[in-house]
Protein backbone atom coordinates (compact mmCIF):
# COMPACT_ATOMS: atom_id res chain seq x y z
CA UNK A 1 0.00 0.00 0.00
CA UNK A 2 1.73 3.73 -0.82
CA UNK A 3 2.10 5.48 1.92
CA UNK A 4 -0.07 8.57 2.88
CA UNK A 5 0.97 11.72 1.02
CA UNK A 6 2.70 14.14 3.70
CA UNK A 7 0.27 17.79 3.87
CA UNK A 8 2.16 20.75 2.70
CA UNK A 9 3.69 22.86 4.99
CA UNK A 10 1.44 25.51 6.36
CA UNK A 11 4.59 28.17 5.55
CA UNK A 12 7.23 27.52 2.65
CA UNK A 13 9.70 30.02 1.74
CA UNK A 14 12.63 29.25 -0.85
CA UNK A 15 14.64 31.59 -1.67
CA UNK A 16 12.26 34.48 -0.60
CA UNK A 17 13.28 38.03 -1.62
CA UNK A 18 10.86 41.21 -1.24
CA UNK A 19 11.69 44.50 -1.51
CA UNK A 20 10.63 48.12 -0.38
CA UNK A 21 11.32 50.34 -3.20
CA UNK A 22 15.21 48.81 -3.56
CA UNK A 23 16.15 48.25 0.07
CA UNK A 24 15.70 44.40 0.84
CA UNK A 25 13.34 43.23 3.37
CA UNK A 26 14.20 40.03 2.87
CA UNK A 27 17.66 39.01 1.03
CA UNK A 28 16.93 35.42 0.39
CA UNK A 29 14.27 33.44 2.84
CA UNK A 30 14.15 29.91 2.89
CA UNK A 31 11.99 28.74 5.87
CA UNK A 32 9.31 25.54 6.14
CA UNK A 33 6.97 25.56 9.26
CA UNK A 34 5.00 22.61 9.34
CA UNK A 35 1.63 22.03 10.12
CA UNK A 36 0.34 22.93 14.05
CA UNK A 37 4.25 23.86 14.70
CA UNK A 38 4.75 26.90 16.53
CA UNK A 39 8.06 28.66 15.72
CA UNK A 40 9.73 31.54 17.21
CA UNK A 41 11.25 34.04 14.90
CA UNK A 42 13.77 35.93 16.74
CA UNK A 43 16.53 38.46 15.62
CA UNK A 44 17.39 41.89 16.58
CA UNK A 45 15.30 45.27 15.31
CA UNK A 46 15.56 45.40 11.99
CA UNK A 47 16.31 41.81 11.39
CA UNK A 48 13.49 41.32 9.22
CA UNK A 49 11.01 39.28 11.38
CA UNK A 50 8.28 41.44 11.05
CA UNK A 51 8.89 41.50 6.70
CA UNK A 52 8.88 37.93 6.85
CA UNK A 53 5.44 38.14 8.85
CA UNK A 54 4.18 40.13 6.58
CA UNK A 55 5.26 38.59 3.51
CA UNK A 56 3.06 35.60 5.17
CA UNK A 57 0.01 37.32 5.48
CA UNK A 58 0.46 38.40 1.75
CA UNK A 59 0.86 41.97 2.86
CA UNK A 60 4.34 42.41 0.94
CA UNK A 61 4.78 40.51 -2.53
CA UNK A 62 7.77 38.95 -3.15
CA UNK A 63 10.51 40.08 -5.63
CA UNK A 64 11.21 36.86 -6.47
CA UNK A 65 11.82 33.32 -4.40
CA UNK A 66 8.89 31.40 -4.09
CA UNK A 67 6.15 31.43 -1.58
CA UNK A 68 3.06 29.04 0.23
CA UNK A 69 1.05 29.51 2.49
CA UNK A 70 -1.44 26.70 4.05
CA UNK A 71 -0.42 25.20 0.14
CA UNK A 72 -2.07 27.96 -1.15
CA UNK A 73 0.21 30.36 -3.75
CA UNK A 74 -0.63 33.99 -2.40
CA UNK A 75 -0.24 35.39 -5.24
CA UNK A 76 -2.85 34.02 -7.04
CA UNK A 77 -4.92 33.33 -4.33
CA UNK A 78 -4.93 36.23 -1.95
CA UNK A 79 -7.84 36.12 -0.92
CA UNK A 80 -8.15 32.71 0.20
CA UNK A 81 -4.81 32.88 2.18
CA UNK A 82 -5.82 35.86 3.87
CA UNK A 83 -9.37 34.41 5.10
CA UNK A 84 -6.74 31.72 6.61
CA UNK A 85 -4.09 33.75 8.39
CA UNK A 86 -4.43 35.97 11.44
CA UNK A 87 -1.98 38.76 12.08
CA UNK A 88 -1.37 40.50 15.01
CA UNK A 89 1.29 43.25 14.43
CA UNK A 90 2.27 46.60 15.52
CA UNK A 91 -1.36 48.01 14.58
CA UNK A 92 -4.53 47.45 16.19
CA UNK A 93 -6.36 47.71 12.67
CA UNK A 94 -9.52 49.82 15.02
CA UNK A 95 -11.70 52.20 14.11
CA UNK A 96 -11.76 54.69 16.84
CA UNK A 97 -15.29 55.76 16.07
CA UNK A 98 -17.00 51.88 16.59
CA UNK A 99 -17.26 50.14 19.75
CA UNK A 100 -14.96 47.38 21.10
CA UNK A 101 -17.81 45.11 20.07
CA UNK A 102 -18.39 46.22 17.17
CA UNK A 103 -14.76 46.29 15.84
CA UNK A 104 -14.49 42.44 16.80
CA UNK A 105 -17.72 41.82 14.54
CA UNK A 106 -16.56 44.15 11.69
CA UNK A 107 -13.61 41.90 11.92
CA UNK A 108 -14.96 38.58 12.20
CA UNK A 109 -17.98 39.62 9.39
CA UNK A 110 -15.38 40.88 6.89
CA UNK A 111 -13.46 37.70 7.07
CA UNK A 112 -15.67 35.81 7.07
CA UNK A 113 -15.98 34.14 9.96
CA UNK A 114 -18.31 33.08 12.48
CA UNK A 115 -20.59 35.26 14.65
CA UNK A 116 -20.71 33.18 17.55
CA UNK A 117 -17.28 33.18 18.76
CA UNK A 118 -17.72 36.98 19.09
CA UNK A 119 -18.85 36.77 22.56
CA UNK A 120 -16.55 34.14 23.95
CA UNK A 121 -13.71 36.19 22.22
CA UNK A 122 -14.45 38.81 24.35
CA UNK A 123 -14.94 37.28 27.37
CA UNK A 124 -11.51 35.66 27.51
CA UNK A 125 -9.98 39.22 26.84
CA UNK A 126 -11.86 40.66 29.93
CA UNK A 127 -14.08 43.01 26.66
CA UNK A 128 -17.03 42.60 28.67
CA UNK A 129 -19.66 44.96 30.21
CA UNK A 130 -18.88 48.55 29.70
CA UNK A 131 -15.50 47.85 28.19
CA UNK A 132 -17.28 46.31 25.16
CA UNK A 133 -19.34 49.16 24.42
CA UNK A 134 -16.60 51.74 24.72
CA UNK A 135 -15.36 53.34 21.54
CA UNK A 136 -12.01 52.14 20.41
CA UNK A 137 -10.67 55.79 20.72
CA UNK A 138 -11.38 55.80 24.28
CA UNK A 139 -8.70 52.63 24.91
CA UNK A 140 -5.78 52.23 26.30
CA UNK A 141 -2.62 50.85 24.21
CA UNK A 142 -2.97 47.61 25.91
CA UNK A 143 -6.81 47.52 25.80
CA UNK A 144 -6.38 48.09 22.05
CA UNK A 145 -3.99 44.86 22.18
CA UNK A 146 -6.54 42.82 23.65
CA UNK A 147 -9.38 43.89 21.20
CA UNK A 148 -6.86 42.52 18.38
CA UNK A 149 -6.28 39.57 20.23
CA UNK A 150 -10.22 39.35 20.93
CA UNK A 151 -10.84 39.24 16.97
CA UNK A 152 -7.85 36.76 16.35
CA UNK A 153 -9.52 34.65 18.60
CA UNK A 154 -12.92 34.85 17.67
CA UNK A 155 -11.68 34.24 13.96
CA UNK A 156 -9.53 31.79 14.70
CA UNK A 157 -7.14 31.46 11.65
CA UNK A 158 -5.52 28.55 10.82
CA UNK A 159 -2.16 30.73 10.99
CA UNK A 160 -1.14 32.81 13.39
CA UNK A 161 1.37 35.61 12.65
CA UNK A 162 2.03 37.06 15.99
CA UNK A 163 4.54 40.40 15.79
CA UNK A 164 6.37 41.17 19.35
CA UNK A 165 2.64 39.96 21.00
CA UNK A 166 3.78 40.86 24.68
CA UNK A 167 4.79 44.41 23.38
CA UNK A 168 1.60 46.50 25.57
CA UNK A 169 0.52 44.08 27.34
CA UNK A 170 0.11 43.61 31.32
CA UNK A 171 1.02 40.49 33.28
CA UNK A 172 -2.51 39.40 33.32
CA UNK A 173 -2.88 39.51 29.68
CA UNK A 174 0.57 38.04 28.35
CA UNK A 175 -0.85 35.00 30.45
CA UNK A 176 -4.20 35.11 29.00
CA UNK A 177 -2.04 35.31 25.36
CA UNK A 178 -0.21 32.55 25.97
CA UNK A 179 -2.56 30.15 27.10
CA UNK A 180 -4.24 31.23 24.14
CA UNK A 181 -1.00 30.13 21.65
CA UNK A 182 -1.07 27.09 24.03
CA UNK A 183 -4.88 26.38 22.75
CA UNK A 184 -3.95 27.24 19.19
CA UNK A 185 -1.12 24.53 19.09
CA UNK A 186 -3.37 21.99 20.71
CA UNK A 187 -6.08 22.36 17.84
CA UNK A 188 -3.74 22.60 15.11
CA UNK A 189 -3.19 25.85 14.50
CA UNK A 190 0.41 26.89 13.26
CA UNK A 191 1.78 29.76 15.01
CA UNK A 192 4.55 32.33 14.25
CA UNK A 193 5.94 34.48 16.64
CA UNK A 194 8.24 36.88 16.05
CA UNK A 195 9.93 38.65 19.61
CA UNK A 196 13.64 40.50 19.85
CA UNK A 197 13.39 39.04 23.09
CA UNK A 198 12.92 35.37 23.24
CA UNK A 199 12.98 34.39 26.73
CA UNK A 200 9.51 35.52 27.73
CA UNK A 201 7.91 33.32 24.98
CA UNK A 202 10.43 30.62 24.32
CA UNK A 203 8.38 28.30 25.93
CA UNK A 204 5.90 28.42 23.77
CA UNK A 205 7.72 27.52 20.55
CA UNK A 206 9.23 24.01 19.80
CA UNK A 207 11.90 25.91 17.36
CA UNK A 208 13.34 28.68 17.18
CA UNK A 209 14.84 30.44 14.16
CA UNK A 210 17.02 33.22 14.06
CA UNK A 211 16.82 36.41 11.20
CA UNK A 212 19.29 38.72 10.43
CA UNK A 213 19.74 40.97 7.80
CA UNK A 214 16.86 39.41 6.23
CA UNK A 215 17.68 36.21 6.06
CA UNK A 216 17.42 33.07 8.63
CA UNK A 217 21.00 32.24 10.26
CA UNK A 218 19.92 29.81 12.17
CA UNK A 219 17.76 28.05 14.01
CA UNK A 220 17.90 25.93 17.50
CA UNK A 221 15.36 23.51 19.41
CA UNK A 222 13.25 24.59 22.08
CA UNK A 223 12.05 23.02 25.04
CA UNK A 224 8.40 21.39 23.43
CA UNK A 225 6.89 21.57 27.36
CA UNK A 226 3.65 24.42 26.37
CA UNK A 227 2.76 23.64 23.54
CA UNK A 228 0.87 20.46 24.51
CA UNK A 229 -0.13 21.84 27.81
CA UNK A 230 -3.76 22.18 28.72
CA UNK A 231 -5.73 24.91 29.25
CA UNK A 232 -7.85 25.43 32.17
CA UNK A 233 -9.72 28.23 30.39
CA UNK A 234 -12.20 27.27 27.95
CA UNK A 235 -10.33 28.20 24.88
CA UNK A 236 -10.47 26.92 21.26
CA UNK A 237 -13.64 26.73 19.50
CA UNK A 238 -15.09 23.92 18.95
CA UNK A 239 -14.89 23.57 15.39
CA UNK A 240 -11.47 24.82 15.54
CA UNK A 241 -10.19 21.90 18.02
CA UNK A 242 -9.57 18.58 16.03
CA UNK A 243 -11.53 15.90 16.56
CA UNK A 244 -10.21 13.07 18.76
CA UNK A 245 -9.96 10.37 16.13
CA UNK A 246 -8.31 12.42 14.07
CA UNK A 247 -4.79 10.68 14.07
CA UNK A 248 -3.14 13.46 12.00
CA UNK A 249 -4.41 15.93 14.18
CA UNK A 250 -3.19 14.05 17.45
CA UNK A 251 0.23 13.78 15.17
CA UNK A 252 0.28 17.38 14.94
CA UNK A 253 -0.69 17.87 18.70
CA UNK A 254 2.50 15.79 19.86
CA UNK A 255 4.79 17.62 17.30
CA UNK A 256 5.35 14.67 15.08
CA UNK A 257 5.07 16.75 11.74
CA UNK A 258 7.61 18.99 13.21
CA UNK A 259 10.56 19.27 11.04
CA UNK A 260 13.75 16.99 12.56
CA UNK A 261 15.54 20.05 14.55
CA UNK A 262 19.23 21.50 13.94
CA UNK A 263 21.04 20.11 17.12
CA UNK A 264 23.02 22.18 19.04
CA UNK A 265 22.00 25.87 20.16
CA UNK A 266 22.54 27.77 17.48
CA UNK A 267 23.24 26.44 13.79
CA UNK A 268 24.36 28.90 11.38
CA UNK A 269 22.54 28.17 8.14
CA UNK A 270 24.81 30.49 5.95
CA UNK B 1 -19.36 41.10 -3.25
CA UNK B 2 -22.73 42.53 -2.05
CA UNK B 3 -22.48 40.75 1.24
CA UNK B 4 -18.98 42.67 1.73
CA UNK B 5 -20.03 46.14 0.31
CA UNK B 6 -23.27 46.00 2.70
CA UNK B 7 -20.70 45.41 5.39
CA UNK B 8 -17.93 48.18 4.44
CA UNK B 9 -20.75 50.63 3.80
CA UNK B 10 -22.85 50.35 7.09
CA UNK B 11 -19.16 50.41 9.08
CA UNK B 12 -18.36 53.55 6.91
CA UNK B 13 -21.75 55.01 7.83
CA UNK B 14 -22.18 54.14 11.73
CA UNK B 15 -18.65 55.71 11.88
CA UNK B 16 -19.78 59.22 10.48
CA UNK B 17 -23.23 58.80 12.76
CA UNK B 18 -20.36 58.77 15.58
CA UNK B 19 -17.95 61.41 14.35
CA UNK B 20 -20.52 63.28 12.28
CA UNK B 21 -17.48 64.94 10.68
CA UNK B 22 -19.79 65.20 7.07
CA UNK B 23 -22.38 67.53 9.30
CA UNK B 24 -20.67 69.29 11.47
CA UNK B 25 -17.64 70.00 9.24
CA UNK B 26 -18.26 68.88 5.08
CA UNK B 27 -22.00 70.63 5.51
CA UNK B 28 -21.23 73.69 7.02
CA UNK B 29 -17.72 74.79 4.88
CA UNK B 30 -20.30 74.07 1.68
CA UNK B 31 -22.34 76.43 2.91
CA UNK B 32 -19.77 78.71 3.79
CA UNK B 33 -18.46 78.56 -0.01
CA UNK B 34 -21.77 79.52 -1.21
CA UNK B 35 -21.89 81.85 0.52
CA UNK B 36 -18.38 83.26 -0.32
CA UNK B 37 -19.48 82.54 -3.68
CA UNK B 38 -22.87 84.99 -2.89
CA UNK B 39 -20.37 87.84 -1.85
CA UNK B 40 -18.15 87.49 -4.82
CA UNK B 41 -21.21 87.86 -7.41
CA UNK B 42 -22.53 91.22 -5.35
CA UNK B 43 -26.14 91.51 -4.39
CA UNK B 44 -27.58 91.42 -8.10
CA UNK B 45 -30.07 88.88 -7.66
CA UNK B 46 -30.07 87.86 -11.13
CA UNK B 47 -26.76 87.44 -11.74
CA UNK B 48 -26.69 85.31 -8.52
CA UNK B 49 -29.42 83.15 -9.62
CA UNK B 50 -27.84 82.79 -13.05
CA UNK B 51 -24.56 81.77 -11.58
CA UNK B 52 -26.34 79.51 -9.17
CA UNK B 53 -26.21 76.06 -11.20
CA UNK B 54 -22.27 76.27 -11.75
CA UNK B 55 -21.46 77.36 -8.25
CA UNK B 56 -23.56 74.71 -7.03
CA UNK B 57 -21.78 72.05 -8.49
CA UNK B 58 -18.30 73.72 -7.49
CA UNK B 59 -19.43 73.62 -4.16
CA UNK B 60 -20.33 69.63 -4.47
CA UNK B 61 -17.00 69.22 -5.71
CA UNK B 62 -15.32 70.72 -2.98
CA UNK B 63 -17.21 68.76 -0.69
CA UNK B 64 -16.83 65.35 -2.47
CA UNK B 65 -12.53 65.74 -1.74
CA UNK B 66 -13.53 66.17 1.78
CA UNK B 67 -15.69 63.59 1.94
CA UNK B 68 -12.95 61.06 0.14
CA UNK B 69 -10.39 62.57 2.29
CA UNK B 70 -12.17 61.61 5.30
CA UNK B 71 -13.09 58.26 3.86
CA UNK B 72 -9.69 57.82 3.17
CA UNK B 73 -8.25 59.04 6.36
CA UNK B 74 -10.98 56.20 8.70
CA UNK B 75 -8.79 53.38 6.50
CA UNK B 76 -5.42 55.15 7.42
CA UNK B 77 -5.52 55.48 10.95
CA UNK B 78 -4.08 52.69 13.39
CA UNK B 79 -3.80 50.18 10.30
CA UNK B 80 -7.11 49.69 9.46
CA UNK B 81 -6.19 49.32 5.52
CA UNK B 82 -4.03 46.31 6.05
CA UNK B 83 -6.70 45.33 8.69
CA UNK B 84 -9.21 45.45 5.68
CA UNK B 85 -6.81 43.37 3.29
CA UNK B 86 -5.70 41.22 6.26
CA UNK B 87 -9.60 39.88 6.14
CA UNK B 88 -9.69 38.39 2.76
CA UNK B 89 -12.55 41.01 1.83
CA UNK B 90 -13.78 41.29 -1.61
CA UNK B 91 -12.08 44.27 -3.09
CA UNK B 92 -15.11 45.03 -5.30
CA UNK B 93 -16.83 44.76 -2.19
CA UNK B 94 -14.47 46.91 -0.47
CA UNK B 95 -14.88 49.61 -3.23
CA UNK B 96 -18.58 49.90 -3.96
CA UNK B 97 -19.23 49.56 -0.06
CA UNK B 98 -16.77 53.12 0.63
CA UNK B 99 -18.40 54.54 -2.61
CA UNK B 100 -22.08 53.63 -1.35
CA UNK B 101 -21.04 55.70 1.96
CA UNK B 102 -20.06 58.55 0.74
CA UNK B 103 -22.64 58.66 -1.96
CA UNK B 104 -25.15 58.86 0.81
CA UNK B 105 -23.31 61.93 2.71
CA UNK B 106 -22.77 63.29 -0.22
CA UNK B 107 -26.64 63.05 -1.02
CA UNK B 108 -27.76 64.96 2.37
CA UNK B 109 -24.93 67.70 1.39
CA UNK B 110 -26.35 68.33 -1.97
CA UNK B 111 -30.04 68.35 -0.48
CA UNK B 112 -28.84 71.20 2.10
CA UNK B 113 -26.55 72.80 -0.42
CA UNK B 114 -29.72 73.11 -2.75
CA UNK B 115 -31.67 74.80 0.00
CA UNK B 116 -28.74 76.94 0.24
CA UNK B 117 -28.70 77.99 -3.12
CA UNK B 118 -32.57 78.65 -3.59
CA UNK B 119 -32.28 80.58 -0.27
CA UNK B 120 -28.80 82.29 -0.91
CA UNK B 121 -28.94 82.95 -4.53
CA UNK B 122 -33.11 82.99 -5.10
CA UNK B 123 -32.81 80.31 -8.18
CA UNK B 124 -36.30 78.84 -9.22
CA UNK B 125 -36.37 75.24 -9.95
CA UNK B 126 -39.12 74.64 -12.27
CA UNK B 127 -38.52 71.32 -13.11
CA UNK B 128 -37.60 69.61 -10.05
CA UNK B 129 -37.23 66.00 -10.99
CA UNK B 130 -34.19 66.71 -13.21
CA UNK B 131 -32.82 68.10 -10.34
CA UNK B 132 -33.31 65.11 -8.30
CA UNK B 133 -32.07 62.86 -11.19
CA UNK B 134 -29.08 65.10 -12.09
CA UNK B 135 -27.79 64.77 -8.11
CA UNK B 136 -28.49 61.44 -7.97
CA UNK B 137 -26.74 60.72 -11.29
CA UNK B 138 -24.17 63.01 -10.10
CA UNK B 139 -23.68 61.47 -6.68
CA UNK B 140 -22.62 58.51 -7.93
CA UNK B 141 -20.13 59.62 -10.59
CA UNK B 142 -18.54 61.47 -8.31
CA UNK B 143 -18.26 58.80 -5.49
CA UNK B 144 -17.39 56.35 -8.01
CA UNK B 145 -14.17 58.65 -8.74
CA UNK B 146 -13.59 59.68 -6.03
CA UNK B 147 -12.99 56.27 -3.72
CA UNK B 148 -11.21 55.10 -6.87
CA UNK B 149 -8.24 58.09 -6.79
CA UNK B 150 -8.78 58.33 -3.22
CA UNK B 151 -7.56 54.64 -3.15
CA UNK B 152 -4.78 55.28 -5.61
CA UNK B 153 -3.41 58.76 -3.42
CA UNK B 154 -4.48 56.76 0.26
CA UNK B 155 -0.90 55.32 0.37
CA UNK B 156 1.32 58.67 0.34
CA UNK B 157 2.31 60.48 2.29
CA UNK B 158 0.93 63.43 0.03
CA UNK B 159 -2.48 62.40 -0.47
CA UNK B 160 -4.11 65.36 0.85
CA UNK B 161 -3.10 67.64 -1.69
CA UNK B 162 -2.70 65.33 -4.40
CA UNK B 163 -6.39 64.29 -3.84
CA UNK B 164 -8.41 67.59 -5.20
CA UNK B 165 -4.98 67.37 -7.91
CA UNK B 166 -6.15 63.94 -9.27
CA UNK B 167 -10.17 64.14 -8.78
CA UNK B 168 -11.27 67.90 -9.53
CA UNK B 169 -9.98 67.47 -13.57
CA UNK B 170 -11.77 63.96 -14.02
CA UNK B 171 -14.64 65.20 -12.29
CA UNK B 172 -15.04 67.63 -14.35
CA UNK B 173 -17.85 66.08 -16.37
CA UNK B 174 -19.71 65.86 -13.50
CA UNK B 175 -19.83 69.34 -13.04
CA UNK B 176 -20.10 70.38 -17.19
CA UNK B 177 -23.38 67.57 -17.04
CA UNK B 178 -24.71 68.67 -13.89
CA UNK B 179 -24.86 72.23 -14.37
CA UNK B 180 -25.95 71.76 -17.64
CA UNK B 181 -29.12 70.07 -16.53
CA UNK B 182 -29.60 72.24 -13.68
CA UNK B 183 -30.03 75.20 -15.96
CA UNK B 184 -32.32 73.00 -18.05
CA UNK B 185 -34.31 72.52 -15.06
CA UNK B 186 -34.41 76.11 -13.76
CA UNK B 187 -35.27 77.33 -17.27
CA UNK B 188 -38.24 75.15 -17.37
CA UNK B 189 -37.23 73.54 -20.25
CA UNK B 190 -38.15 69.93 -21.83
CA UNK B 191 -36.66 67.04 -20.51
CA UNK B 192 -35.51 66.70 -23.88
CA UNK B 193 -33.10 69.71 -22.77
CA UNK B 194 -31.16 67.64 -20.44
CA UNK B 195 -31.22 64.15 -21.90
CA UNK B 196 -27.85 64.39 -24.03
CA UNK B 197 -26.29 65.49 -20.35
CA UNK B 198 -28.14 62.71 -18.58
CA UNK B 199 -26.84 60.30 -20.64
CA UNK B 200 -23.43 61.41 -20.22
CA UNK B 201 -23.54 61.42 -16.51
CA UNK B 202 -25.06 57.40 -16.72
CA UNK B 203 -21.96 56.64 -19.51
CA UNK B 204 -19.46 58.79 -16.54
CA UNK B 205 -21.28 56.53 -13.67
CA UNK B 206 -21.26 52.81 -15.52
CA UNK B 207 -17.51 53.32 -17.24
CA UNK B 208 -15.84 54.46 -13.48
CA UNK B 209 -18.09 52.11 -11.58
CA UNK B 210 -16.90 49.28 -13.40
CA UNK B 211 -12.93 50.65 -13.37
CA UNK B 212 -13.33 50.84 -9.75
CA UNK B 213 -14.67 47.56 -9.63
CA UNK B 214 -12.02 46.13 -11.35
CA UNK B 215 -9.00 48.03 -10.30
CA UNK B 216 -9.55 49.07 -6.54
CA UNK B 217 -7.97 45.96 -5.66
CA UNK B 218 -4.90 46.16 -7.71
CA UNK B 219 -4.70 49.68 -6.38
CA UNK B 220 -5.16 48.66 -2.96
CA UNK B 221 -2.23 46.50 -3.11
CA UNK B 222 0.29 48.84 -4.77
CA UNK B 223 -0.64 52.05 -3.01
Amino acid sequence: MAPAALPPPAVSLRDAVALSGRFPLLAGVDLDVAVGETVLVEGPNGAGKTSLLRVCAGLVPLASGHLSILGLDPTRNRVGVRRRVGLLSHASHLYDDLTVRENVRFAVRAAGGDVARIDPALERWGLVGRLAKTSAGKLSAGQRRRVALAVLTARWPELWLLDEPHAGLDASARLLLDQAVRDAAASGVTVLIASHESGPVEDLAGRAVTVTGGRVTGQRTLAPTAATATSPIPAAPTSAVPPAGDPQAVGRVVGQDAPTPVKGPVAHVA
Amino acid sequence: MWRDAALVAGKDLRIEGRSRVALSQVAPFGIVALVLFAFALGPDRETMAKGAPGLFWVAVLFCTVLAIQRSVSVESSDGARDGLRLSGIDPAGLYLGKAVAVAAQLIVLEALLAVGVVLLYGAHIEVPWMIAVSCLLGTIGLAATGTLYGALSSGLRVRETLLPFLLLPIAAPVLLAGTRIWQAAMAGGTPSDGTQWLRLLVVFDAVYLAVGVVLFGPIQETA
